[in-house]
Formats: structure tokens, sequence, C-alpha cells
């Protein structure tokens, strides 16, 4: 693409792919950061960190196990806190993988190849920490199972359909193995290629088992695509359905604050919002410890960044919607909800520190330059991080602390296995991420071949095959 | 297009390597021009087009998960009918045992379900795998380099149209063909 821009200028187009690279440049950059016995020291260090908050979690949760949630702040009437807060706030996080997998690739946003394999191996440790939260919320989640799940059980009970909590249990546990299947799919041609480039006959088997004895052949390629687009257009639904459900955890109850037909939409956005935070928030480090800048290029950094602030400008559309409907209902109990949220409540800090890490700071992402500038992204994607999570408190915890009848107020204050179990989550994602950046390809490969301009080809045969 | 494998033949096929996706294409057209029925390209992504030059048309993918997905709507809804109105009808709320409204969301995950899990598992089985044995990775150049830089086209001896040395030298007529190995089974 012509540009009117000089090279070297900071607003001349940057391609989604350095060019000089060739089939063979890329399988052997990307198959080597796998198949070699050299790691970065640095790896040692983040993983082991995270490794640390992992065990944090694993005392957290036996300590919880052996103690009932009495443990954590949970009090009446805040019965839902930091068990929600973190499951609404990393589902969320993860509903990015799916968005850059299946709806850009809907979209034909090429540049989302350099990035989709991550992003939804992240979507799917963001679930399995999510999904933590409200299995062990249930104090002794083996008894669990009958009210979660549909089976014929001994009591013939059978959960009750027309509650939103059971709604979700449908949602995430869909959402978890269809992103698991969607992800493993994408993976077996890099899986053979790894097969076919492994020294090790160990590694060699171990990979081939995983690769299906996948063999390129063209009518596979054919079934394959159309599995791989059914998946993406399957897919598309089920993430804005999945936050949907999630917000109607809220929405359905009669409680000012949450009784918002905002909620659905606003969700969603929110949860694009924090899920590209999280991709450039993990993008960033890792293009810098395993050089992928001829891969993950500038463009793919600023793309992330717009959709960064457009979602979160739809997040900023949310919370002033909350706030005129608080107001136009004309509701008293709203109202007082809306009042105590915002200024005279014990809990109004978290609501301006949220407008600030939310609406404040990444306003700074207008600015091209900006936008450009690693180390001010990564700036604004911990705002964005933190601010995510600030918002579902700032919806739970202030809307519950104060309800209808003064006498049943009650202030919540977490405990110290409230925090051990949030960062322990993050500890497990964190693991779960780098072990996985070690061992499977992180950029999908063979979709990166399709990029070169050598892969572009005509049908120009008298047999007149289909374009 | 199946790949059978028959006892008395040792004979795969023939085998040619190529260097551009543009070559293997024109290669397949010219293929199936000459009337080849049992051949097949394999390259290291997806070219379009390539399958159809070889004369491959199917649609059974969508079909499946079509199926499913009606299957998986029909099966989500059932069974919150059957539980909640035959099985177990509780009074919650005074809302009716049929909530039509409020058996949606979880019916909707279950068409999806069905259908994304039929996606996979169809264009699995339809392409036969898991495989554990396929002659193709026979041929040395190819299992070193099929998956990553190098492009391939067999035409197997089960073809009707095969023959030995004139498929041979048919093969090695091909824009940009560089070898053309016999492959055993």
């Amino acid at each position: 693409m012509d540009s009117q821009f000089p090279q070297g200028d900071f607003r001349a187009p940057v391609p989604v792919i350095t060019p000089g690279h060739s089939y063979g440049s890329i399988t052997d950059k990307l198959t080597g950061l796998v198949l070699t016995k050299k790691t970065p020291l640095v790896w040692f260090g983040i993983t082991g960190t995270f490794f640390m908050l992992l065990c944090g979690l694993m005392v957290a949760l036996s300590w919880l196990l052996l103690n009932g949630i009495g443990i954590w702040g949970n009090n009446v009437p805040v019965g839902w806190a930091f068990d929600i807060i973190n499951f609404v706030w990393w589902i969320g996080i993860g509903h990015a993988g799916t968005l850059i997998s299946a709806i850009l690739l809907l979209f034909r946003q090429d540049w989302r190849t350099s990035i989709n394999r991550f992003a939804e191996a992240m979507t799917l440790f963001a679930v399995a920490c999510a999904i933590i939260f409200p299995i062990f919320h249930t104090g002794r989640p083996w008894l669990a199972a009958y009210w979660l799940f549909p089976y014929p059980n001994t009591m013939e009970l059978w959960p009750n359909f027309r509650s939103p909590l059971i709604w979700d249990v449908f949602a995430v546990s869909t959402y978890g193995s269809v992103s698991a299947a969607f992800w493993f799919v994408g993976l077996i041609p890099d899986l053979a290629t790894f097969r076919d480039k492994a020294v090790n006959p160990k590694l060699k088997r171990l990979f081939g088992m995983l690769a299906l004895g996948w063999r390129g052949s063209a009518i596979h390629w054919v079934r394959y695509e159309k599995a791989y687009l059914l998946l993406a257009g399957l897919s598309t639904p089920l993430v804005l359905s999945v936050h949907t459900v999630v917000s109607f955890d809220f929405a359905v109850s009669v409680l000012p604050g949450w009784h918002a037909t905002i909620f659905p939409p606003y969700f969603v956005a929110g949860a694009i919002y924090a899920g590209f935070a999280m991709v450039l928030t993990l993008a960033i480090p890792i293009r810098a410890i395993y050089g992928l800048h001829d891969f993950i290029t500038m463009k793919h950094i600023e793309n992330m960044a717009k959709i960064t602030l457009v979602t979160g400008m739809i997040v900023v559309y949310g919370y002033a919607c909350e706030a005129f409907f608080g107001w136009y209902s004309g509701n008293e109990y709203e109202r007082f909800m809306l009042k105590n949220r915002v200024y005279y409540g014990p809990y109004a800090w978290s609501y301006w520190l949220l407008l600030l890490c939310n609406f404040i700071v990444p306003q700074i992402l207008w600015s091209k330059r900006l936008r450009r500038n690693i180390p001010a992204i990564f700036i604004v994607c911990m705002f964005v991080n933190v601010g995510m999570w600030l918002e579902r408190f700032v919806i739970i915890v202030t809307s519950l602390h104060r309800d209808f009848v003064p006498s049943s107020w009650e202030m919540y204050y977490p405990t110290i296995w409230d925090f051990m179990t949030l960062a322990g989550t993050i500890g497990l994602f964190g693991t779960l991420m780098f072990l996985f950046v070690r061992v499977l390809p992180l950029i999908s490969i063979f979709e990166m071949r399709t990029l070169l301009p050598e892969a572009q080809t005509k049908s120009n045969s008298s047999e007149g095959g289909s374009h | 297009m199946a790949h059978t494998t028959s006892a008395e033949s040792p004979l795969y096929g023939l085998m040619a390597e190529f260097d551009s996706a543009q070559a293997l294409l024109d290669a397949a057209h010219k293929v199936h021009g000459a009337g080849y029925k049992n051949a097949d390209a394999f390259s290291p992504f997806p070219i379009h087009g390539l399958a159809e030059a070889l004369g491959f048309r199917e649609r059974s993918v969508a079909k499946i998960v079509l199926g499913a997905g009606i299957t998986g709507a029909i099966a989500g809804y059932g069974l919150e009918y059957w539980t909640q109105v035959i099985a177990m009808p509780v009074n919650i709320g005074g809302r009716p045992y049929h909530s039509w409204v409020s058996f949606i969301p979880p019916a909707f995950e279950t068409t999806i379900l069905f259908a994304a899990f039929s996606a996979v598992i169809g264009m699995l089985a339809l392409n036969g795998l898991p495989q554990p044995y396929h002659p193709v990775f026979n041929h040395e150049r190819f299992a070193k380099y099929a998956s990553s830089e190098k492009f391939f086209l067999a035409i197997e001896a089960t073809d009707p149209k095969f023959d030995a040395s004139a498929t041979k030298q048919f093969m090695a007529g091909l824009g940009g063909a560089k070898e053309v190995v016999e492959v055993e089974n």
C-alpha cells in the first residue's frame, strides 16, 4: 500500500508481517521457540513468580475447604463479593480471545493471525480461573453437582431453569469447552509441523500423537477450513451470549444498581475492553522476550489500542446510562443507590478510581504517537485491568451494602484469604500462560504462511476451477 | 477419493514435489484434466481452489453441523420442559411451569455446544483422523518438509488410469515438478 507519509514517519502504515520472510523462516523462527533447550532466563523468573502465587491459591483453597466460606469477608447483606467480582473479571478477560479468533476472522482482519493463538490460550486459562470462584463459593463443591448440572440423581431433584444462575452454568461450561475445541483445531496443523521438525524421538512421538496424523491433504484442508469457519460463526454469538448471561445474574434481580436493561451490552463491551487490555499486557512482554517484532508489529499493537479505546468509550457510555436511568426512574431507592455510589457512600472512592482507570487514563490513546509508544500502552492497560476489576467491585459491593432497609446496612471488608485467592488465580493464569508459550506454538504458524505474498494463488487453468 | 490400501500392491503411488503454491495449483488442474481420479495434493497451509481443482466437491461438514445444532436445540429445550413441567413441577415465584422465555438461554447454549463439537468431530471423522499410519510419510522429503515449506502432489496406484511409467512421465512434465518419487505402501 502506498502511503502519503515518508518512510520512518510515525504516521506511515506498518505491515502485518515484516517483509523478507519465507515459509521456511517463519517456520524455523516459531518452532525454534519451543524445540530448543535454551529457555530465556527471564522466563524462569516470571513463571516462578506466578507459580508462587499459585501455591498461595492452593493454600487459600485448602483452608477454605477445611473451614468453609466463613473465612471470606462475605456477610449479610454483601453475600456476593470477591467470589463473583473475580469470576466476572476473569470471564470478561477471556472474551477478547474469542473476539480475536472468531469475530475478526469473520471480518477478514488478517492482522488477527499473529495474536489469535495466544489470545485463545488466554481465554481458556481465564475461564479456568473464573470457574474456580463459583465452584468454591459453594463451600463443599463435591456436593454442588446436583444443583449445577441436570443429571438423574437419587433425590430426583432437577435444577431450576428459570434462574439466571443455571443459565450461567450452561453458558460458561459451553464457552469453556467450545473455546478448548476451537483452540485445539487451530493447533493441529502446527502440531504436525512440530512433529516433522522435532529431532528428539520422544517429542516427535508426542507431537505426532497430538497432530492426529495430519498430512496437509487438500481435501482435509477444505473440510478443516469449513469447520474452522463454522466454529468462528458459532463462537461469535456464543461469546456475546456468555457475558449477556453473566449480566443477567444481576439484571434479572430487583436490586437497585443491578436491575438495569443496559447491563447485557455494557457487560459485553466491558469484557472486550478488559480482554484487549489483557492481551496487550501479555503481548508486549512476550514480544520483547522472544523477539517477535517481525510478527507482532506496531500495527497489531496500534489496532488493539484502538479497540481498547472504542470499547472503553462504550463502557463509559454504560456508566452514563446507569446514572441517567437511576435518576430518570424517579425511584427513591434507585436515586439513593446512585448518590451513595457516587458521592456520599463509604465506597465512593472506588467509583472515582474506576472513572480514573477506565475513562480518564485511556483517553491518551486518541494520540497516534502514544498508541505507538509501548510503555505508554502498557501503563494504560494496567489501569484498565485494575479499572475493570473495580467496575465489578462498584456494581456488586456498593449495590449490596446499603439496600432498602437501613437496619440491614453493613460494611464489607475482604480478608487476607480473599486477596490470596485473587492473587492465586493471577498466579494460575500466568503460570499456565507461560507454560503454554514454552511448549506450544504461541503464534499460528500455518496461518502466518498464508500472509506471505507468495502464498497468493490464482486459478488460471482452462479447467475453470472455482475462484 | 478413498485411500484404500490394497494388500497385494506394494506401491502407494507417485509423488512430485513443488516449490510454490501456484505451481501445485496449476499441476492439480492438469492432473484432473488428464482424467486422474485418485490424486491428492499436500500443502503446509490451505490453498483456495486446490481441492476443487482435483475435482473435490462436498458439503458434509456444514450439513453435519446444521443437524447437530437442531438436535442440540431440541435436546436442550426438551430437557428443560421435561424437568420443569413433567418430572419436577415446582411453583417458583408464581411463574408458569413452562417458562419458555427463561428456557431460551440454556437451549441456545446447547445448540452451540452440539453444533461446535459436531464441527470438530465431523471434520476429523470425514478426514479419517486420527490416522496413525499413512504411506505418504514414507517419502523422505515429504516427512521433512510437507508441513513447513514444500508442496506435494500424489497420484495413487489405485487410480484406474495409473500406469507406472506413463504416469511418471506425465508428472515429470508438470510445470515446476522437481522430482517424481515412487512411494511404497
